[in-house]
This record gives C-alpha cells, structure tokens and sequence, in this order.
C-alpha cells in the first residue's frame, strides 16, 4: 500500500474548476517535487490535500495509507500524519509560538497515544528541535509568526514539521521569499528530518531549492494536471528549456 | 469548518439557568413616594437616607431616559418593576449553617462555594442575594487590622458617619437617569472601607445574583481606601434564566485618599436572552472612581460577556497630582446582545495619568460598541493618556464601533489612541486545523491571545474564570 496516492483529483474554488484530474503517487522515503508556472494548480492541489475549506473536491479520489482521506476533517488529517507548509503563514497577535506550538504537539501525540508534555518538558524538546532550522529561541515567546521576517516564518513553518513528525510533508512554496543562508538553513532543516518512513512533497517554481533537497521524482503540472514525470534531470531541463517545452511536448 | 458549526459552538445554552424555590417577600410592584418610604421602613434606615432616596426620586422624575447609546430596546415601564424583593428570613442567622439549604445549592450549582475553597483561596464572601445580604464571612478577621467590609445597610447602621460623608459623592444621584433611579431605590450593596495605611490582606469578592423573576436590581457599592490603603475587589455575576427582561441599574463609588490604591475586577455572565434576542437582562450601570488624593490609583478591570444590554462606563476622576487611573475591558457579544461600554477618564490633578484598553468581540448579530471620554482639564498639565481599541469580529451578521472623545484644555499633556479591527479569518482557523487543533480550542486560543492584554491585569482566580467563559459563550461561533 502507498502512503499517498491521488486519482484522477479534480477540485474547484468559488466555482472555478482548478484541478482537473490529478494522479500521483507518493510512498514512504521519496522525495516528490511539483513544479509548474504560477495557475497551474500546484498550490491548490496542497490545499486541497490539507483541507482548506476555500477548496471544493469535485471528482477523484485520494488515499491516505489507504484509507479515503476526504473522509476526514482537517484537523485529523495532520493527527493521521498530513502536514502542510504554508506559502504565507498567517499571524496570530497575543498567542505566544511557543503555547500554540506546544498545543500542536499535545494534541497530535494525544491522538497518537504518545505523551503529552507540560510546558516545562516542552520547553526542552522544543529547545532541542529549534536547532534543526537554526532559529533563534526569542521567537517561542513571541506571537506565532507576528513581526516575523519572511525566512523566519519559513523556519518556523519548518520547526512545526519538525516538533509534528508527519509522514508526509508537504512544502509549499517554502522555498519562496528566502535568501540563499535561509534556504540552505531550511533545507538543511528539512534534509535532517527526512527518513525511510516519511514522504516529502515540495511544491516549487524553480529548481533553485532542488539543489538543496534532491528529489526522486519531479512531476511538472499544468493547467490542473501533471503533465510530465521524470527524475531530478526534468527539473534541469525545465529550468534550461522553461515549461513551454513541456507544454509543447505535451 | 462550516459557519453552522461555529454558530453551534457560539450558541451554548446558559449554564447557570436555574430558578431557586425560595420564599420571598415582596413589595407590590412600581414607584413612588409611598414605595420608598415602605422600602425605608422595611430596612430601618435613619432619616436623612430616606431624604436622599426621596429627593434622588424627584429629581428622577425630572429626567429622561438617555437616548443617546447604541443600543434599542422597548421603552421601559417603570411602574411594572418591583423595586423590593427579600428572601423571607425563617429566623435570624447566626452561622452559615442556617442559611437556607435550598439557597446554599444554589451556589453549590454556581460554583460557589462558600466555605472551604473560598477559604482556601483566601477570598472573603459577602453574598448578595436578590437585595438582601445573606452572610459575610471573614468580617472578624479583617476587622482585625480595621477594614469594614459588610453590606451597604449593615453600614448604614453601624458606620452611618461613613457612607453618610461618602454616599452620592462620586456619583451625585442627579448624574444621570439610572444613577438617579438607584439612588432613590437602592436596596442593597456592599460597603467596603479601608484605614489609613492598611493592606487588605485578601482579595475582597461579592457574587451578585438575581433571582426573582421580575423584579428590578438596584445594588450599591461603595469602596473607601484612605491614605496609603490598598484593597482589591472582585465582583462576579451570573443569574438565572428568564423571559422577562431584568432592569438592573448598579451604581458603583470608589474613593480613593492619597497614595491609596483600589483595584476593582469584574466578570459579569447575566443572562444575556436566547438567541433570538428574547429576555435577558438589561445592565444599565454607573461605576465611577475618585482619585482624591495624591498619587492615588483606581484600577477597572472587567470582562463583560452576558446581559442582553449592557450600559456601562467605569470612569476615573483624577483630582489628586499624580494619580493613576486605568481601565482594562473584555466586551463579549453574541447573538442580538447589545453592549455600548467603554470609560472617562477626566483628569484634573497634574502629571496625571490613565491607560484604557479595551477589547471588543461581536459574534452572532449583535452589535458591541466603545464609548469613550478622555477630558483634559487647564490645570492638568504634564497628564498623559494612552487608549488602546481593539475590536474583533466573529462571523459578518456583528458589528462592532469605536467613538472615543478627546479633549485636552492645556499643551503640556500627550494623548494617545490607537484602534484596530480584525476578523478571525478562515485562514487562522485553518492554520490551527492543519497543526491537528479542533476549532474550539482555536477559537479559544485565538480570543484569548486577543484578550491577553487585558486578562494578565485580573486576579489570577478570576483569569482562569473568564478564560474559561470566552471559550464557552464562542462555542459554536467561528466557522
């Protein structure tokens, strides 16, 4: 049994059909990209996977460690183990990171049957996890993601993964608003916290961040499906040929 | 998350909606000349109290009903309301063994115990109620280091000098309608005074509670602190469940010598009417502070979430030099509540100072207003203010205003104001969602990070009181 697979996924927003039949497959230890110009559904597919209400499922289907993810709400969606990296992460004026964090952490090992930490055995862990993505521990006191620069929010959206320890990760557009020390720093971040038993799943334009976290497949979508798979050379030969190759091509 | 979960999770039925069977004795209902002096004779009051309620009465007559807060409600009829009602005692009380053991499940189901916890909790009890105080605990042990804190007749009988000096002084019964009317009906309150130089060394608390059923609330409260004195009062109110709309009219007066310092809190549940907007109570409330002395502070602290109207602006008149005056509110509104609240800050003395923060949150259709006054006078030179507005909105059937006033007589003086109106978005909830947090504990995170500013000023016991009410009357709202 694969841990994800999608079939033939079609979803809309406030009546606009966006994806129109998506197929992908994703199992434990690889290492996905997405890539495609801005409108090709990448993002809404992330969505989409996640739950955001926004987003209507119109056709298809999609399996989580074979059972039919639509079935669940959002919240048990990331306690089965999705997780979503957000492209804009929003802010949350007066609730400190470190209380939404650990919030976070207690209720998904409470659903798992792990053990629950009080803030001061929180405080240790998150400690330890923080250095993962390098981040200075000031930003557990403040308000999740309020004054946070861009690469900050990145970082943090990372610490959440990492705090999560979700099967199957899905980055959206981590990689955008970040200098080059950040991505490496986030990738880094992300490279530590990739196993046999988990799935990564960036969702990118450029190949910049695959140099970085080197997938196993690149699948290239447009206009709501993906229309080419191939290995890391596809996103190579993306960045040289642009996407009206695989366009023509397709 | 649909919007029809968040209006289940906002629309929780009020817990605290029970009747308690006791007997009560009442006088027939309306007002009039008669009516007061019948309402004097059946609490013994001397003569000169009588003078005051009757010539608060006249001048009440004189006066309309003000017009001008953001709120609507059928014109009240003033002569349908009985203005006295008493559980009848069955003997005099002695201990707390012989209250009423019906009145005692009462606060069992409230949650209030009187004895053990709040022992514990080191809080001192003087329970209202209806109009009549049932016991006072503690009352020995604070009368050790001099502090009289019993209700407002006990003080009539046994301080009269006191409340007779201090009676009216902050709030004159011509200030305004309600005042006015409290004063001429007034039939029970707390009476809390503080010596020079003392600590009250616990927090001081009143559970206020209405329970028969048309029958008019007219509490007094009248707080003391004299030079050096500091006392922290903590007022909580909640009441049962009723068609018929309560007129509640409170007048609150703090006084505050030099460098002394009262801190007053409040969490007010009052039924606020069912969803559709039918009963509930209306809170028509004056509370005023006098900063008389020097250096002296008067601390508002309250989160508003019941009542089907609320009226009322804790407000601080800084007269001494140096004196502090501050206001923190929590207003929650939902369904077709209504609540225009917010403070005046007046100050006179020089180098005074006041913050206001006030945090609004509409839910439902209702419709949450901030009214505020900050008034400058010449003299007050080198005063400062700074108001913080904030206003959330829950859902898109609410509303929520903001109308502050400034007004500053001299140039040495800085104001501040700043305001903001957000929304609990979709996005917010969804980010808690994909993190594996249920929508009530998002909500409840969301409101009370909004609320913190407010919430780390209350009594440690009261925070974890409103924390826990935010959450339950937003059950069912966000969505």
């Amino acid at each position: 049994m694969k841990l994800l697979e999608v079939r033939g996924l079609k979803a809309s927003v406030g009546g606009v059909s966006i994806l129109k039949g998506v197929d992908l497959e994703i199992d434990r230890g690889e290492v996905h990209a997405i890539m495609g110009l801005n409108g090709s559904g990448k993002s809404t597919l992330s969505k989409v996977l996640a739950g955001h209400p926004a987003y209507t499922v119109t056709g298809g289907e999609v399996l989580f460690e074979g059972k039919n993810l639509f079935e669940l709400e959002p919240e048990e969606r990331a306690r089965a183990g999705l997780f979503l990296a957000f492209q804009y992460p929003v802010e949350v004026p007066g609730v400190s990171n470190s209380a939404f964090l650990r919030l976070a952490y207690n209720t998904v090992q409470a659903s798992r049957g792990g053990e629950e930490l009080d803030p001061l055995e929180f405080d240790d862990l998150v400690r330890e996890k923080i250095k993962v993505v390098e981040m200075d521990p000031a930003f557990l006191e403040r308000s999740v993601n309020e004054g946070f620069s861009g690469g900050e929010k990145k970082r943090n959206e990372i610490l959440q993964m990492a705090l999560l320890e979700p099967k199957v990760a899905i980055l959206d557009e981590t990689d955008s608003g970040l200098d080059i020390d950040a991505l490496r720093i986030v990738a880094n971040g992300v490279n530590s916290l990739k196993s046999a038993d988990n799935a990564i799943v960036m969702v990118t334009h450029y190949q910049r961040l695959l140099n970085y976290i080197v997938p196993d497949y690149v699948h290239v979508m447009d206009s709501g499906r993906i229309v080419k798979t191939g290995d890391k050379g596809l996103a190579l030969e993306l960045e040289e040929r642009g996407y009206e190759w695989v366009r023509a091509a397709a | 998350m649909s919007s029809s979960t968040l209006q289940h999770l906002v629309n929780q039925p009020y817990q605290h909606g029970f009747v308690t069977e006791i007997e009560t004795e009442v006088v027939p209902k309306g007002l009039s000349e008669e009516v007061i002096r019948l309402i004097s004779e059946k609490k013994n009051e001397p003569e000169w109290l009588l003078e005051f309620r009757l010539s608060s009465y006249r001048h009440w007559l004189t006066m309309e009903d003000p017009s001008w807060a953001k709120v609507n409600h059928p014109p009240i009829d003033f002569q349908e309301i009985i203005y006295f009602a008493q559980p009848k005692p069955k003997k005099e009380l002695a201990s707390l063994d012989e209250v009423d053991p019906e009145l005692l499940r009462t606060f069992e189901k409230l949650g209030v115990p009187l004895h053990e916890q709040k022992i514990m909790a080191g809080v001192a009890v003087d329970v209202i109620f209806d109009s009549v105080s049932v016991t006072t605990t503690y009352k020995a042990k604070l009368a050790e280091v001099g502090i009289i804190f019993c209700s407002l007749s006990e003080a009539v009988k046994d301080h009269p000098e006191l409340v007779k000096q201090y009676l009216g002084s902050v709030v004159p019964p011509s200030d305004n309608f309600y005042a006015a009317l409290n004063s001429a009906v007034f039939t029970e309150g707390s009476f809390c005074f503080i010596p020079k130089g003392v600590k009250c060394p616990m927090d001081l608390s009143t559970y206020f509670r209405i329970n028969t059923e048309g029958s008019g609330q007219f509490e007094r409260t009248l707080i003391i602190a004299e030079e050096g004195a500091s006392v922290s009062y903590l007022e909580g109110c909640t009441a049962p469940q009723f068609d018929t709309n309560q007129l509640h009219a409170a007048v609150v007066e703090l006084v505050a010598l030099d460098n002394a310092d009262i801190k007053y809190s409040t969490v007010q549940n009052w039924y606020a009417g069912d969803e559709n907007g039918v009963g509930g109570i209306y809170n028509f409330v004056t509370k005023r502070g006098l900063c008389k002395g020097v250096n002296a502070r008067i601390s508002w602290t309250q989160v508003e979430t019941g009542s089907a109207i609320t009226w009322k602006y804790p407000s601080c008149v800084l007269l001494g030099d140096n004196s502090v005056g501050e206001f923190y509110s929590v207003a929650l509104t939902n369904h077709l509540q209504q609540a225009d609240t917010g403070t005046k800050m007046v100050h006179i003395g020089r180098n005074t100072k006041s913050t206001i923060v006030s945090k609004g949150i509409s839910a439902g259709r209702s419709s949450n207003s901030y009214r505020g006054l900050v008034k400058i006078g010449a003299r007050a030179t080198g005063s400062r203010n700074y108001s913080q507005c904030d206003s959330m909105l829950i859902g898109d059937k609410c509303s929520a205003n903001t109308y502050p006033t400034v007004e500053v007589q001299n140039e040495s003086s800085i104001v501040e104001h700043e305001a903001s109106t957000s929304r609990i978005g979709e996005d917010q909830m969804f980010l808690f969602a994909s993190r594996g947090i249920g929508q009530e504990e998002a909500v409840s995170m969301i409101i009370n990070g909004f609320c913190r500013d407010v919430f780390m000023h209350l009594p440690l016991e009261f925070a974890v009181e409103a924390t826990k009410l935010l959450g339950l009357k937003l059950e069912g709202s966000v969505g």
